[in-house]
């Protein structure tokens, strides 16, 4: 028996540990360092439907036990996606989760067209959260109609199973999760960043060129459960989560918060190694537990 | 290939003022190609600070497997790794990026080296590999005042070296391109290295010279991963951007649109 197995909606995961999107590129470097199949899945870099350059530098700055960045969904587009990333992905056994973005809902439907039929994409993940564009993306994941309006028109294109990755920047981030469960997405992914600003202590001006980014890491741990928790209590379609997952205790924390598997962001910049070391440590933290499955510690923190 | 290891500390000195040199022993300086390269350091295994720190690989030497790294304690990151005992170990990922190819240059030619600030220190270890060849150096340092020049003696063992301050405490006053319009010199390429606005002018002042520019950028993963670092280039039709961490920090002049 696979201790670490999970099933979701198009994903047979052998874990669920996997890199979280614009933190692992197109797995092109990584692959260079350790093998890509031992992951569960691999969640690539926001694609559009055009290539974006994304925003001026500098587009990072440290922060507190985390980092802001204001990429800007820089990507080499649809097209250079389907005929190059995704094919060299093929080597590897593993399932890539697409992340799709675009400023309108009609460059979302056709990204997600598309790229849903590539034979090693599993599964969307619906981009309606990134804070560093702007049209498009967060606008789509603050209001419930328009984030319900653009899962239907996704889901009806696409292929593989759909998950919509939804954004903390909101009072009650279950109402867009009921929004988007009622639309048809078959799990949620989340969080992405919090939107915030650091400045220059000499000059006083904003350190990123965008003035503001995503707050990721492990900073944003404490909300990431929080909301986590709330939502899996909302919804009845599982949740990949993220947000300043780092070692093995996080990945308990996340998915006794409620979701099904576990995503790693910002990690893979301090110990590109991260996902591996956590998959090889998992079993052992299992007996620790004195759990037999990894499944059985889903949703734990629910218990009254 | 790119190693993440817990690399020994042999020795760390102060050279000049704040300007720390640190030298370290692991297998890491195997796979050490060109000069110019880097190494991102994980200054401590807590979450403050959190990122990793790019700093130049100043010298190496595969023997011993030892590389010296010359850095200025500059914020919180760089300032608890100048406070790191000998015998201590600290984790290190590279070597990263594309450095400096000293073959560019023809034994018995002249090359310019131009550093500024703590852009000098991968300047060493090409001067060493280009005087290896029988290319003659002339070297131009550029530093802020007399209290931060470092590493003088070691750049004049291997030719000739101009110290100019920004003050005039050290050497000439000015910065580096002024002492160079005062004083020509005649060289078949350049190599240069140091903060952007001094890069531009080099560029600027030698547009018919083959020359090499080592650049900075704030970083993530270092390795080409998470599109942190990136430059916009001179001739976006055929290739829009370089990332400076994988496609860098060394560019020939003309790429990077600065
Ligand atoms: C390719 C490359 C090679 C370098 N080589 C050297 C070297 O040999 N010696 C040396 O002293 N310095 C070098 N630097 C600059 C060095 O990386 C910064 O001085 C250092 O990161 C500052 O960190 P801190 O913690 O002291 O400062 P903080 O202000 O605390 O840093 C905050 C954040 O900003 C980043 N940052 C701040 N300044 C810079 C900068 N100039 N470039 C890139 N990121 C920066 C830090 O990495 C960190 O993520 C190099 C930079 C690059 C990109
Ligand atoms: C540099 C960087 C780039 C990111 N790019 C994307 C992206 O393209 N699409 C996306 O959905 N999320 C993106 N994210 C958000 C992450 O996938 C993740 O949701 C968030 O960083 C929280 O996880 P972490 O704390 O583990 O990093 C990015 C995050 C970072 C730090
Ligand atoms: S620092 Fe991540 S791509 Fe260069």
């Amino acid at each position: 028996m696979n201790r670490l197995a999970v099933e979701l909606p198009g994903l047979s995961l052998k874990n669920p540990i996997m890199p979280a999107s614009g933190c692992f590129g197109f797995g092109k470097e990584y692959g260079n360092l350790y093998d890509l199949s031992e992951l569960g899945a691999i969640m690539i870099k926001a694609t559009t439907l055009k290539s974006r350059f994304g925003n001026p530098t500098p587009r990072v700055a440290e922060t507190a036990a985390g980092m802001l960045n204001a990429i800007g969904l820089q990507n080499p587009g649809l097209d250079k996606v389907l005929a190059e990333e995704l094919p060299r992905l093929e080597q590897y056994d593993v399932p890539i989760i697409a992340n799709v973005a675009g400023s309108e809902v009609e460059d979302y439907v056709q990204v997600a067209e598309h790229i849903s039929k590539a034979r090693n994409v599993h599964a969307l993940e619906l981009n309606i959260s990134c804070p560093n564009v702007k049209c498009g993306g967060i606008a789509f994941g603050t209001d419930p109609v328009l984030a319900g309006e653009l899962t239907a028109a996704v889901k009806a294109v696409s292929s593989v199973p759909v998950y919509v990755k939804l954004s903390p920047n909101v009072a009650d981030i279950t109402v867009i999760a009921k929004a988007v469960e009622a639309a048809g997405a078959d799990g949620i992914t989340m969080i992405n960043t919090l939107v915030g600003m650091r400045l220059d202590r000499k000059t006083g001006r904003p350190v990123i060129a965008n003035k503001t980014g995503g707050l990721s890491g492990p900073a944003v741990k404490p909300v990431a459960i929080r909301m986590i928790y709330e939502v899996s209590r909302a919804v009845d379609i599982p949740i990949i989560g993220m947000g300043g997952v780092s070692d093995t205790g996080d990945v308990i924390d996340f998915l006794s918060a409620g979701a099904s598997a576990v995503a790693v962001g910002t990690a893979n910049f301090v110990n590109p190694f991260v996902c591996p070391e956590i998959i090889r440590e998992l079993p052992a933290v299992l007996d620790e537990l004195g759990v037999d499955h990894i499944t059985e510690l889903i949703g734990r923190s629910h218990a009254l | 290939m790119i190693l993440q290891e817990q690399m020994t500390i042999q020795s760390i000195r102060e050279v000049a003022d704040r300007i720390y040199e640190m030298v370290l022993e692991g297998n890491l300086v195997n796979e050490i190609s060109a000069p110019g390269q880097f190494v991102h350091i994980r200054v401590n295994d807590t979450y403050e600070p959190l990122l990793r720190r790019p700093i130049s690989i100043a010298s190496f030497d595969r023997d011993s497997g030892r590389m010296t790294l010359l850095f200025r304690a500059e914020g919180r990151g760089t300032g608890l790794l100048a406070q790191k005992a000998p015998g201590s170990a600290v984790n290190v990922l590279g070597p990263l990026g594309n450095g400096f190819s000293p073959d560019q240059s023809e034994p018995g030619s002249t090359a310019l080296l131009i550093g500024g600030g703590i852009g000098v220190p991968p300047l060493y270890q090409l001067s060493k590999e280009l005087t290896a060849r029988g290319v003659h150096c002339i070297h131009v340092l550029g530093f802020q005042s007399a209290s931060a020049v470092f590493y003088e003696k070691e750049f004049a063992a291997l030719g000739e070296t101009r110290i100019v301050t920004a003050d005039g405490t050290a050497g000439e006053q000015g910065f580096v391109t002024d002492s160079l319009r005062r004083n020509p010199v005649d060289f078949s390429a350049y190599y240069t290295c140091g903060p952007t606005p001094m890069l531009q002018a080099i560029q600027a002042a030698y547009p018919d010279k083959q020359g090499f520019l080592s650049f900075e950028q704030r970083m993530g993963c270092g390795i080409g991963a998470c599109f942190a670092c990136v430059c916009k280039t001179q001739d976006s039709d055929t290739r829009p951007y370089v990332k400076v961490c994988s496609d860098g920090p060394v560019f020939p002049a003309g790429v990077v649109a600065i």
